[in-house]
């Protein structure tokens, strides 16, 4: 064959410039714009619905606090229309709103990288001058972002749409399933789910097995964090026995974590006397004393205590669980990028 | 300048060594063949020079020195692997763009024209394409980024006989007008036999030999004599293979040099090509004894870099 000619000069350049990063943008778009579409329009239409569904629940709800008297048969009826049919819709959709990030997590974050990894295009993108780390960097972050963006906002017209029910059906804005979806939480859930997907995807390098056990680890992570968020450090301790909400529950009641007694001198108490004052106030029928609970146990010289988180602790309380959701997301992510660099072909 | 070079590279899958004490230095301006047999470690020989895998011990440098992964690597170095893989989902318009937006330099008119040459559909789906237009356009995509080393794994396994040779046209083409250095890797030498001009042959995961065909084909010899002699050539010559035919024996011998005297009685035969590469793949355990490189003296002419099977 022809003598050739020596390839052009070895790249002597030493401010080698890494390609930039702007380029991504358009290679993330065009690699999960099918992703990207569907998130948005199932999101979408969702939105719209409850939008549309919202707008008669609201109504409802204001012409029902309005009717007087409430014993009456049209109040009543107003009350058990608005009890029954809007509430198993809002109900049924507040379940589904706990699944919500675990299926962004899998259906979403599994196979961002997964896919590459299973049908081998990895050899071709990560063998690009962009570099694989940047790549993955690059994309995940966009992605991530997006992702998080579109839960946030849904997650607020989901709480515009479920606000009624949180007077009618003894729910506080502090109740398991009630908190995760307002303010900053589900944003943070989806987020957390989206990474957990991304780096079990990676980790497994199958798409199948990664969303199965990002469904797992989803909803083990969720079952814990009910646990765990009793255990959040914005808890109070009182004496004062209002806090144990007698009468109608309200949407502003405390979430009561425990309660304990103290004798005299601040000693435990003594379960024998505490036993007979409780056993003074039936559950079910009238008190056998006139005095109150408070002044039953305040006679026998006894003090009762609640560990309980006010509502006004909502925000401290989603800045906690936002806060180490992000960390963990970031570091699942940053556990990705190694991944990424380190994993053999 | 090396467009590759190895420092007793290794690499193990597990308990499996599928690469070991490669020491090998391919020269730029060349079209190499990587040859050998199934798992005999090529794959993993050029996923190590492109920075997909990580060594297990030793090394590997490309492009005169640039650490394999880094950023000038990356950079100056294109890659198909095998089965040339593209988003099957993306059209080939896409794939350039794609292609584009990932790397420092991209011949945009050059992709472009190929691929209206190759009569590929801009619109069609990757994944739509006959296998040689996929192959073709995972090659336009890699040679339109303007690499100074062009990488090909295993590129011409799924195509049909008039399919490789307008991909080796294409590759030709290339290395004649932008002097691109290729390395390729098949499990058959015919079909690189002509386009072929330096040889790395593999097998069982080590390197057997490597060197300008030309040179390599200068210093084997077929030697033909008296079988009960075969023997007394252990020591002096390097003996890769021999065939007895009665009280015939046929050597292939490595000489030190064109112009080794013949031993009297024996009668030496050029060699040819697929005949040292299939000497040299039965016999895997032969080694070259220490201080017998294969490459050329150096009073001949300065040595070209070439190897040393260990």
């Amino acid at each position: 064959m022809t003598a050739l000619t020596v390839a052009a000069q070895p790249d002597r350049d030493a401010s080698l410039r890494p390609v930039p990063w702007r380029g991504m943008a358009w290679v993330t778009w065009r690699q999960h714009r099918v992703t990207l579409i569907s998130l948005l329009a199932v999101f979408g239409a969702l939105a719209v619905f409850l939008w549309l569904a919202g707008l008669k629940i609201h109504h409802n709800y204001a012409v029902l606090t309005a009717c007087h008297p409430f014993t009456s048969t049209a109040c009543q009826a107003l009350n058990n229309t608005f009890n029954h049919a809007d509430w198993t819709l809002a109900n049924i959709l507040g379940i589904l709103m706990q699944l919500v990030p675990a299926l962004i997590g899998a259906f979403a974050g599994a196979p961002v990288l997964a896919r590459e990894l299973e049908t081998g295009t990895f050899r071709y993108v990560w063998t690009q001058g962009f570099g694989r780390a940047r790549f993955a960097i690059a994309k995940l972050v966009l992605l991530a972002v997006a992702v998080t963006a579109v839960a946030w906002a849904f997650s607020q017209v989901f709480s515009w749409f479920f606000r009624p029910f949180l007077a009618q059906e003894d729910l506080s804005v502090l109740s398991g399933t009630v908190f995760d979806t307002r303010g900053i939480a589900f944003a943070a859930w989806t987020l957390t789910a989206f990474a957990i997907g991304v780096f079990l995807g990676t980790l497994f390098r199958r798409i199948v097995p990664a969303i199965a056990v990002t469904l797992g680890g989803y909803l083990g992570l969720s079952l814990a964090t009910w646990w765990l968020r009793a255990h959040y450090p914005v808890a109070l301790v009182t004496s004062n026995p209002s806090i144990s909400g007698n009468g109608p529950i309200n949407v502003n009641d405390p979430w009561v974590l425990n309660t304990w007694f103290t004798g005299p001198g601040g000693k435990p108490a003594n379960p024998a006397v505490v036993n007979q004052v409780l056993a003074l106030f039936p559950t079910h029928g009238a008190p056998l004393v006139k005095e109150t609970m408070a002044q039953a146990f305040a006679q026998r010289g006894i003090t009762q205590w609640w560990r309980y988180i006010p509502v006004s602790r909502f925000w401290p309380m989603q800045f906690i669980e936002a806060g180490w959701l992000l960390v963990l997301s970031a570091l699942l992510i940053a556990g990705t990028v190694w991944l990424v660099r380190r994993r053999a072909a | 300048m090396n467009v590759m070079e190895t420092q007793d590279l290794g690499k193990r899958y597990r308990r499996d060594w599928v690469l070991r004490e490669c020491n090998l230095q391919v020269p730029a301006g060349h079209l190499s063949a990587l040859v050998g047999p199934n798992g005999a470690g090529k794959t993993t020989l050029m996923q190590l020079a492109v920075g997909l895998t990580l060594p297990t011990s030793g090394g590997v440098t490309v492009l005169g020195g640039q650490p394999a992964g880094s950023p000038a690597a990356l950079n100056g170095i294109a890659f198909v692997a095998q089965d040339a893989p593209v988003y099957k989902n993306l059209s080939a318009t896409d794939m350039i763009h794609l292609t584009r937006n990932l790397n420092r330099g991209f011949d945009h008119r050059y992709a472009t024209s190929r691929l209206g040459e190759l009569g590929i559909a801009p619109g069609k789906k990757s994944g739509k394409l006959s296998g040689g237009q996929r192959a073709q356009l995972a090659l336009t995509l890699a040679l339109a980024r303007r690499p100074q080393l062009l990488i090909l794994d295993e590129p011409l396994a799924m195509l049909d006989p008039l399919a490789r040779q307008d991909f080796m046209a294409t590759v030709m083409t290339a290395m004649a007008d932008d002097g691109v250095s290729v390395l390729l890797s098949s499990h058959a030498l015919a079909e690189l036999e002509r386009v072929a001009d330096y040889l790395v042959l593999m097998s069982g995961g080590r390197l057997q030999v490597a060197g300008e065909v030309d040179d390599l084909l200068a210093c084997h010899r077929v030697l033909t004599g008296p079988a009960a002699e075969a023997d007394r050539f252990a020591g002096p010559l390097r003996i890769v293979q021999t065939r007895r035919a009665g009280a015939q024996a046929h050597l292939l011998v490595k000489m030190s040099g064109p112009d080794d005297p013949v031993p009297p009685g024996w009668e030496a035969h050029p060699v040819s090509l697929e005949e040292l590469v299939l000497a040299y793949l039965r016999s895997p355990g032969t080694e070259t004894p220490p201080g017998l490189s294969l490459a050329r003296p150096p009073l001949t002419r300065p040595a070209e870099p070439s190897a040393v099977t260990r």
